[in-house]
């Protein structure tokens, strides 16, 4: 089951590359560095995604006590610290060359970075702490908190600055790109969404293992 | 709670002492490197009175059950009958008033070395600096109680704290400064009412999710 994941992910990831690179044109204005989109798109909704899950996974917890959702929201946490940095990380080398720097204040890099620190701090809360069972308990508490914020940043950031490109997928009025970039762009969704369905399945049973050889 | 953590500060002046002998030095230190320069230290003093807020709350919250870790009570407060969250409750209330007193004090020595004058603004900034605090404090009370027990408390304490705090911080900023240049309340609506939405936001989870924390 595992393992078929594993697979697709892959197909899904080289059939996003050649999407990417092969059938997406090069775009008008931005040149080639425009395609990083098609990595730096997806990453940021799996590791919202990924943020969500750690919510659910930590609610599921403190109402029923199930170790396995307290390993969901670990790996999913963990996941999500990933792909915000590889948000992060793309969106920068894409700023260097349109934007002429590799970081501004904008909002939505502001609130993004905010999530990153967030949610290392969670990671960090869970390293600190010994015993299993108090480590999932303040987690979990951490991790509804953390999501409950999620809003909260996202609109005083939002107030306080923006600069960044309006969204161009999903906004009243359809879309504004061609329908091959939308194409593309949906092929690497649902690659980074299998890939992030494949890390968490292999890292939920890594956790599992990890407790019963420690029990 | 609040009467017997309130009588123990009366009694001891611990905490508030220290709080306002270190807001003083905080005063220096923002003076020392701003310089003598008017108009830049006009321009920066919203920030400058919500970092001062926010330095003295992270060491003032962090402290919050300081008490009951070092005199072994924490026990008894895992026994105490009744609702877990009325020491949430307490503890939250106990907190803001201390960071209240603390606050005022700031301000009163802000007019006096910055020769600010606040008078015009006061009933503006006393509703953005309450409503910020209940916020910081909200949300410090929890992880207090979250941190009490970890390894390395004092570092995870603000670690956790300050990135959680982002939106209270920008609101409560931004909001001072519309005040201080004398604009109306209506002109800040916007963060207040995030402010607001923050502070029930933090209080709920906090009210909901306290009684996890003192399990076992």
């Amino acid at each position: 089951m595992t393992r078929a994941l594993g697979w697709l992910a892959a197909i899904g990831l080289g059939a996003g590359l050649v999407m990417a690179f092969g059938v997406a044109p090069r775009e008008a204005t931005q040149g080639n560095v425009q395609r990083i989109m098609y990595l730096h798109v997806p990453s940021v909704w799996v590791a919202y995604v990924a943020f969500a899950v750690v919510f659910v996974a930590s609610i599921v917890y403190l109402a029923r006590r199930a170790e396995r959702a307290d390993h969901v929201a670990h790996a999913s946490a963990e996941l999500g610290v990933l792909f915000t940095g590889l948000t992060i990380a793309t969106g920068s080398i894409w700023g260097k060359p349109t934007w002429g720097a590799w970081w501004t204040w904008d909002a939505r890099l502001t609130s993004v970075s905010i999530l990153f620190v967030m949610y290392l701090g969670y990671l960090l809360l869970r390293g600190m702490i010994d015993e299993g069972d108090r480590a999932a308990r303040y987690a979990a508490v951490l991790g509804v908190v953390a999501a409950l914020n999620i809003p909260l940043v996202h609109f005083s950031v939002y107030w306080w600055r923006t600069l960044h490109q309006p969204p161009s997928l999903m906004r009243p009025g359809g879309s504004s790109m061609p329908g091959v970039i939308v194409a593309a762009l949906l092929v690497n969704f649902a690659a980074f969404s299998l890939l992030y369905l494949y890390f968490l399945a292999k890292r939920v049973r890594l956790l599992q293992l990890e407790a019963e050889a420690a029990a | 709670m609040v009467r017997k953590d309130l009588l123990v500060e009366r009694r001891s002046k611990e905490t508030l002492n220290a709080l306002v002998f270190f807001s003083l030095l905080l005063l220096f230190v923002f003076q020392f490197t701003l310089g003598p320069d008017r108009e830049r230290l006009a321009a920066a003093l919203p920030g400058i009175l919500w970092l001062g807020f926010v330095l003295a709350g992270l060491l003032g919250l962090g402290r919050t059950f300081v008490l009951e870790r070092e005199n072994d009570c924490w026990d008894a407060l895992l026994l105490a009958p009744g609702d877990k969250s009325a020491i949430y409750v307490g503890k939250l209330a106990g907190n803001v008033l201390l960071m209240l007193v603390v606050e005022t004090l700031l301000l009163v020595l802000f007019t006096f070395f910055f020769n600010v004058d606040l008078a015009g603004a006061l009933p503006a900034l006393a509703l953005v600096v309450a409503l910020g605090t209940l916020g910081l404090a909200a949300v410090g009370t929890l992880f207090a109680a979250m941190t009490a027990q970890v390894r390395a408390r004092e570092l995870l304490f603000p670690v956790l704290l300050l990135p959680v705090q982002v939106p209270v911080l920008l609101a409560t900023v931004k909001a001072t400064e519309a005040v201080l240049l004398g604009e109306p309340l209506s002109a800040v609506a916007h963060w207040l009412k995030l402010l607001a939405a923050a502070d029930v936001v933090y209080v709920a989870a906090g009210v909901l999710t306290f009684d996890f924390l003192l399990e076992s």
